[in-house]
């Protein structure tokens, strides 16, 4: 014990304390917090009343738990398959350019720095789906709509997707650009002695240089997918019918859908089966990538 | 030396986890500052304009100087599902608050509002109330827990501009729903503005689902005893679904928006790219505070109710109530706020007078139509008082305020109201938006997923 506070134990886990407390009471108490709740049947005025697996049955039972998921699942799928790499090929095209890199950056970057609700609003004006709207009118020069954006079940989640992209997109370019300063240019050097071309150094040298990163980005991807709440929420409240219902937004809707004290037992467990799940899909997908990573 | 800088830093690091602790225990809520009892109340909706505050602010510093021994703070406030879940879970609410009628019973059974049930008889108008509106803030044993203070019809709002547009006469507002179509076609047709337009979410879809229904001849719910039956799969429901159908489909004249609330449908209302929606006969009050109409455009109209004994007009309103978490002074406190800022007004000729005074001052609406919350002479005796203040266009909305008072009122559905309204949410977004969408298959998937949500209590 003495030698423990001699070594400095005893200081440092003093200047540890105000981190732990302020970590534990606002971040770790309430998971606990929310786990507990899942158990129990509470309207969090009146006490507490434990009812075992029943919120978690009433959840896989509701119909619109289902349509969440594959919401959710869909909204996921559409933005890795076009939102994943558009930050990335971004990211190559302006590090081949020379002159105003910074103003591109910069450019890149600016649809993070609008605050989400002011862009939503703006792309909810965009979205207007009367022929002179702002996007169908600019698809008209080309002869393509008017289209239903956000007022038809079918367009209305890549609606979504499209507009979460854009605003996600520069946080992930600037990553990459950073991780693209990284590559020893020699690599270049050598594949340029070999006669390479610019598909081939890219595939070659760029994106085997950058895999270390584009495992994470990936991964951060399906996780912030996951959990898309902002635009539904926003954009559509779910709708037009349920189409846009992501899983997020059924946990809030859970909560806070009814006025008369919400079914905080039923969002805290689907919470918990959202965590688990994607703590589990993280762990699987570390495994399976292990031999890939750079390190 | 070393051990005395190690330990000040120790103490150093010590006093800032104390500190931190005690910022977060530190509690402001003290009941009785200064021997004064102190209570919250809400005051407008946010985004209200700042003459209106100031008129509402002229208001607490006339019921501080009656009431010396009462400190009053106010609160900007709108009742949302969401916002009023989350404030009762966590223990926010101000001593004064309003909720609708459909959550006033519920609120009751599980003990969230406090008995005023004696103060309202000290104020002497206990028994003077319409029982139906005084019902839906009564326990069961008839304590009062909830007080009335304003009740609404669901009206029929025309833009008079528009109309006149589209070359039909302002002064001749639909009387049927065969009329409403023909003239939302012609709005659409000459306008290029939508000619009718439906509130669709955050449960203000099944609201009015529940209104048009009402007013064609269904009721979403029956009650037998003490069992509740969902009837949403009904033939009121199902012409009405037909009648939006229709319009959004064959005629086009429902414009390009399918997602409104009751906010951003008013907003388009007052900038004048809807010619009508229906909507509580209250919403002026919002359109001018809120949204800035040009008074000229406004028309109000009585919902065209169909044919035949069971058609009615669905009514709603506000009951306003007290935390149960105040401390006995404060809800009695409380309970004389609602007195002096609701309800003195339709009593007292000086209270009536002084309160219109105040609005009319600061340029806020003064004399729109109302249902009585006691009975019908008495309002006719408020509106006598107010009359040298009223600032609104009452004359273009006579169509409601002569009209109403022949309709049959329908009280909203009991069981679960706000949730069966989110289950018709879905319902009237899905035919507004989908062209093939089947509204027997939607009605009777509504009516079990109703049903389910009822019979789970």
């Amino acid at each position: 014990m003495r030698t423990w506070v001699r070594r400095g134990g005893l200081s440092t886990l003093v200047f540890l304390l105000p981190l732990l407390v302020i970590f534990g009471v606002f971040s770790w108490l309430p998971i606990v917090r929310a786990a507990l709740m899942s158990v129990q049947q509470t309207n969090l005025v009146t006490a507490p009343e434990f009812v075992g697996l029943e919120n978690f049955e009433s959840v896989l039972g509701d119909p619109l738990f289902w349509t969440a998921v594959q919401n959710t699942g869909l909204f996921a799928l559409i933005a890795l398959v076009f939102g994943y790499p558009l930050p990335l090929v971004l990211a190559v095209l302006m590090s081949e350019v020379r002159r105003f890199r910074g103003l591109f950056s910069a450019i890149a970057y600016l649809p993070v720095v609008v605050p989400p609700v002011v862009a939503v609003l703006m792309w909810k004006f965009f979205y207007d789906a009367r022929p002179d709207g702002v996007f169908n009118t600019i698809l008209g020069w080309v002869g393509l709509g008017p289209y239903q954006w956000l007022q038809s079940a079918d367009t209305a989640l890549p609606s979504l997707v499209l507009e979460a992209t854009w605003a996600a997109a520069g946080g992930t370019v600037i990553i990459y650009l950073a991780a693209l300063l990284g590559v020893p240019a020699e690599l270049y050097d050598a594949a340029d002695v070999d006669g390479a071309s610019i598909w081939r150094k890219i595939w070659h040298v760029t994106l085997p240089q950058l895999r270390g990163v584009l495992l994470v980005t990936l991964i951060l991807q399906i996780i912030g997918t996951s959990q898309v709440f902002l635009e539904p929420f926003l954009f559509t409240g779910g709708g037009p019918a349920n189409s846009t219902l992501s899983v997020l937004l059924l946990i809030y809707n859970y909560a806070f859908g009814s006025s008369l004290g919400g079914d905080y037992g039923a969002a805290t467990a689907l919470s918990l089966m959202l965590a688990v799940f994607l703590a589990a899909l993280s762990a699987v997908y570390f495994w399976l990538t292990r031999s890939w990573s750079t390190s | 030396m070393r051990s005395i800088r190690k330990t000040a830093t120790a103490v150093s690091a010590a006093l800032v986890v104390a500190g931190l602790l005690a910022a977060c225990s530190s509690s402001s809520d003290d009941p009785a500052a200064g021997g004064k009892t102190a209570i919250t109340v809400v005051s407008l909706k946010p985004g209200s304009e700042q003459a209106a505050f100031d008129a509402f602010e002229n208001q607490v510093r006339q019921f501080e100087a009656a009431n010396p021994d009462i400190d009053v703070t106010s609160q900007e406030y709108e009742w949302t599902g969401p916002t009023f879940t989350a404030q009762l879970a966590g223990g926010t609410l101000p001593t004064v608050f309003t909720v609708p009628f459909t959550d006033g019973k519920a609120l009751i059974e599980r003990g969230q509002l406090a008995d005023l049930t004696e103060h309202v008889r000290g104020f002497g108008y206990a028994d003077k109330f319409n029982a139906t509106v005084l019902q839906s803030g009564q326990s069961d044993d008839g304590g009062i827990f909830g007080v009335p203070t304003a009740a609404y019809g669901v009206g029929l709002h025309y833009n008079r501009t528009l109309f006149a547009q589209a070359g039909l006469d302002p002064d001749k507002p639909p009387a049927t729903w065969d009329e409403v179509r023909t003239y939302a076609k012609q709005i659409a047709e000459r306008t290029g503005q939508a000619g009718y337009a439906q509130m669709t979410e955050e449960n203000t879809g099944g609201w009015m689902l529940t209104s048009l229904t009402y007013a064609l001849g269904g009721r979403m719910q029956t009650v037998n005893g003490d069992k509740v039956e969902a009837t949403i799969d009904n033939p009121g429901a199902r012409e009405a679904l037909t009648r939006l159908r229709d319009m959004r489909w064959q005629d086009n004249s429902m414009g390009s928006n399918f997602l409104y609330d009751w906010g951003t449908i008013n907003q388009e209302f007052a900038a004048g790219r809807i010619g009508m929606i229906m909507g509580g006969s209250d919403i002026y009050e919002s359109l001018a505070q809120q949204n800035n109409i040009n008074p000229a455009d406004y028309g109000l109209s009585v919902l065209p109710l169909a044919p035949g004994a069971s058609a009615g007009l669905l009514g709603g309103g506000t009951l306003a109530a007290v935390n149960i978490k105040a401390t006995p002074e404060q809800q009695a406190a409380g309970a004389k706020w609602i007195d002096f800022y609701y309800m003195a007004k339709y009593l007292k000729q000086d209270a009536a007078e002084l309160d219109a005074r105040t609005l009319a001052e600061s340029d806020q609406p003064v004399g729109l139509p109302e249902l009585p919350v006691f009975d019908k002479a008495t309002l006719d005796q408020y509106n006598e008082w107010i009359k040298p203040y009223v600032n609104v266009p009452l004359d273009q909305m006579r169509f409601f305020s002569d009209g109403i008072f022949d309709q049959d009122l329908a009280g909203e559905p009991t069981a679960r109201t706000q949730e069966m309204y989110a289950v018709l949410d879905t319902v009237v977004q899905a035919v507004l938006t989908d062209q093939g969408a089947d509204i027997t298959t939607l009605l009777s998937t509504a009516d079990a997923e109703v049903q389910a949500i009822i019979d789970r209590g």
